[in-house]
């Protein structure tokens, strides 16, 4: 009998081209950009170069796409940087053959969102996008990761990378989670159990019963805050979740190559007694609705908590608690549930899907919000979506702004942003200090919970709205 | 690509742990256009930089008249993390720091970095810590890398020893572009790729 293999290392394995050293030329089956890919769009044209194989690679407008205006299509964009933003994009992929879902396209959405919502994110092949956001990918049972520039360009030039093979983690969560409590809140105690850097060289696979009872759009909530804890990729065994969501997308394998495709993805998931490098296991059950209270992604606790102490912390962490709460203006020991929020957001690669609509939608349900607050769903095909099911007319009802698919106030590029000073309940992936804008106050929590923080003006169990 | 083989430089001690690459530089910068003539420098660490009126914060280690012109930073772990954005990259670079020494790095910075002829140097926190320590009594103070012997050696002379990849050394050693490097192996490329869709046409 051959050894057993990880779901990473049958997918890592047939893709090495050549090694040399420690370090493999990895061929790369699908890449995508955005506007902020321009720089290396511009280093390939200097050195005269073309993308090799058009066909492999996707552009959408995401990041610096307005979520206003947007029936006026690029007139509509009033900051001209923006603007010019989205024609380069428009422009490199139209030099290069690259198929490109520009800003009034129907199909234009979140690079992360619409990579699966139309079947090029499929299990057993290697993604690229230079985004770091692009472990999302992985929750088909993908090895997908985000390159800066000089790869990305290296990658549009050959098709190819060179990489360190990562180690390998294996995260398992057991167990139901109880009502009220979300994907976005197993990632969350899972980065507050690990920390920001407690998976830095290694690929994580998500296992375990709780895992396995997550949607699609679940998982790809779990696999997109991979690189919260520093891992390169998040990764989930594809299984018949998976196969019902890619069956029938736009760019799934057809007829006989579906049943082909269907075959070899089944022999994907990791063999029984396969090695990882290293495990971690948490308790579903025990899972409560989970929030940020600091400025990285670890600095998360259950919303029945109070503001951890400092104090009590070991010293490497202690530092960056104290400096994270006089940014937030919180004090140690108060309870979560007294933090009075100004704005509300829910959006983003991480939380921008149909389902993320959806369970916010029945906690704003004959509510009003007491704050400013908006909704940009995380493609434009879920907008409509969203909209045929009536979900629209919830959040205009309650009081939310129903705005166009971009990444939005997640990183504010599009200049989205929330003000200075402001503390901010949202559904993206990134606390850091001036993330949504200089001075801004951000608090990550799943769209249910911004939906709570929305309808009281404060951080509140979203348990007891349902 | 600038080779890089030895540097002697003014370093600055970066005491904050896990320095995202917003805080290196905001995302509203990124959509500035690098040229030879408006580089990215401007942007470093920004808004730890300088407050809300533009000014200077005297507090920020950068802005002391003996660090100003560091080419070394020493931070503490995880330096990096977060967003992919090579901006990061171009900040530090055209501000001239060629070095960042830190107990570890977030992985697509740590590529970045060697990307651009940047060496990233990995030593143990405690060391990393001590050296801090000691750029703080003596600002001003150099420390050189020798990127060959693969040692960071203080101003008393004293010698660190670390690690690094021998691909990424060699290719940092010589200055090589990777898109050449790629591109040497086209033949077997050309080769995986027929075998490949051969076998999974839709992927093509």
């Amino acid at each position: 009998m051959s050894t057993p293999r990880t779901m990473f290392e049958k997918i890592w394995e047939p893709h090495v081209i050549v090694r040399e050293g420690d370090q493999v030329l990895l061929y790369v089956d699908r890449n995508f950009v955005h506007e902020g890919s321009f720089h290396a769009f511009g280093a390939l044209a200097k050195e005269g170069l073309k993308v090799r194989r058009p066909r492999q690679t996707t552009a959408v407008a995401d990041h610096y796409a307005p979520t206003l205006n947007r029936e006026l299509g690029l007139a509509g964009v009033a900051d001209s940087e923006a603007r010019d933003m989205i024609e380069l994009l428009e422009k490199n992929t139209a030099a290069n053959g690259v198929e490109h879902f520009g800003l009034d396209h129907p199909r234009q959405g979140i690079v992360h969102v619409i990579g699966a919502e139309l079947g090029l994110t499929q299990p057993g092949i290697t993604i690229t996008c230079g985004d770091s956001h692009t472990s999302t990918h992985g929750a088909v049972g993908a090895y997908a990761f985000g390159t800066g520039a000089s790869q990305l360009k290296q990658i549009l030039a050959t098709q190819c990378i060179w990489q360190k093979r990562p180690k390998t983690l294996r995260i398992v969560v057991d167990g139901a989670l109880r009502p009220g409590v979300s994907a976005k809140d197993v990632i969350l105690a899972i980065i507050a159990k690990i920390g920001i850097g407690g998976a830095t060289g290694h690929v994580i696979e998500y296992a375990g019963s709780a895992i396995r009872a997550l949607s699609m759009d679940g998982r790809m909530t779990v696999c997109n805050m991979s690189i919260e804890a520093g891992a390169r990729a998040g990764m989930i065994a594809p299984d018949d979740t998976t196969f019902e969501y890619l069956q029938g997308r736009p760019y799934s394998p057809k007829n006989g190559d579906w049943e082909r495709a269907l075959v070899w993805w089944r022999t994907l998931p990791t063999d029984d007694g396969a090695a990882f490098d290293r495990e971690v296991r948490l308790e579903g059950s025990t899972l409560e609705p989970t929030i940020t209270w600091g400025t990285i992604p670890e600095e998360a606790a259950p919303v029945s908590a109070p503001i951890p102490e400092p104090r009590a912390m070991s010293a490497d962490k202690r530092a960056h608690a104290e400096q994270a709460l006089s940014y937030m203006g919180l004090t140690a020991g108060m309870p979560i549930t007294d933090i009075k929020i100004d704005r509300a957001f829910i959006g983003t690669c991480t939380n921008g899907r149909i389902e993320d609509l959806r369970a916010a939608a029945a906690v704003l349900k004959g509510r009003k919000v007491v704050v400013p607050a908006w909704v940009s769903p995380g493609s434009s095909q879920i907008k409509r979506d969203a909209e045929a099911e009536g979900l629209d007319r919830i959040f205009t009802d309650a009081g939310f702004e129903w705005r166009a698919s971009s990444c939005s106030s997640c990183a504010a590029m599009n200049g989205d942003t929330v003000p200075a000073g402001m503390r901010c309940a949202s559904s993206s992936n990134r606390n850091f200090e001036g993330r949504q804008g200089k001075g801004a106050r951000t608090h990550l929590m799943s769209p249910a919970m911004v939906a709570a923080a929305a309808v009281t003006g404060r951080i509140t169990d979203v348990r007891t709205l349902l | 690509m600038k080779p890089f083989t030895t540097l002697t430089a003014v370093a600055a001690p970066i005491d904050i742990a896990s320095v995202d690459t917003d805080k290196i530089i905001p995302a509203r910068f990124l959509r500035k256009l690098r040229t030879p003539t408006s580089g990215y420098e401007p942007y470093l660490f920004h808004d730890l930089r300088l407050d809300a009126e533009g000014k200077e914060r005297p507090d920020f280690v950068l802005n002391q008249p003996a660090y100003r012109n560091a080419g070394i930073l020493v931070a503490g772990p995880n330096f990096g993390c977060g967003s992919s954005r090579e901006g990061a990259v171009y900040a530090l670079m055209d501000s001239g720091v060629r070095a960042v020494i830190a107990p570890s790095f977030g992985d697509i910075h740590y590529a970045n970095e060697i990307q651009n002829g940047m060496l990233p140097v990995t030593l143990a926190e405690d060391t990393c810590h001590a050296l801090r320590e000691q750029l703080r009594a003596k600002p001003g103070s150099q420390l050189s890398i020798d990127l060959p012997a693969q040692t960071v050696s203080d101003a008393q002379g004293t010698k660190y020893a670390f690690q690094i990849d021998e691909v990424y050394k060699d290719r940092l050693l010589k200055g090589l572009d990777e898109v050449g490097l790629v591109l040497q192996h086209l033949g077997a490329i050309e080769a995986f790729e027929q075998r490949h869709f051969n076998e999974r046409p839709w992927l093509a």
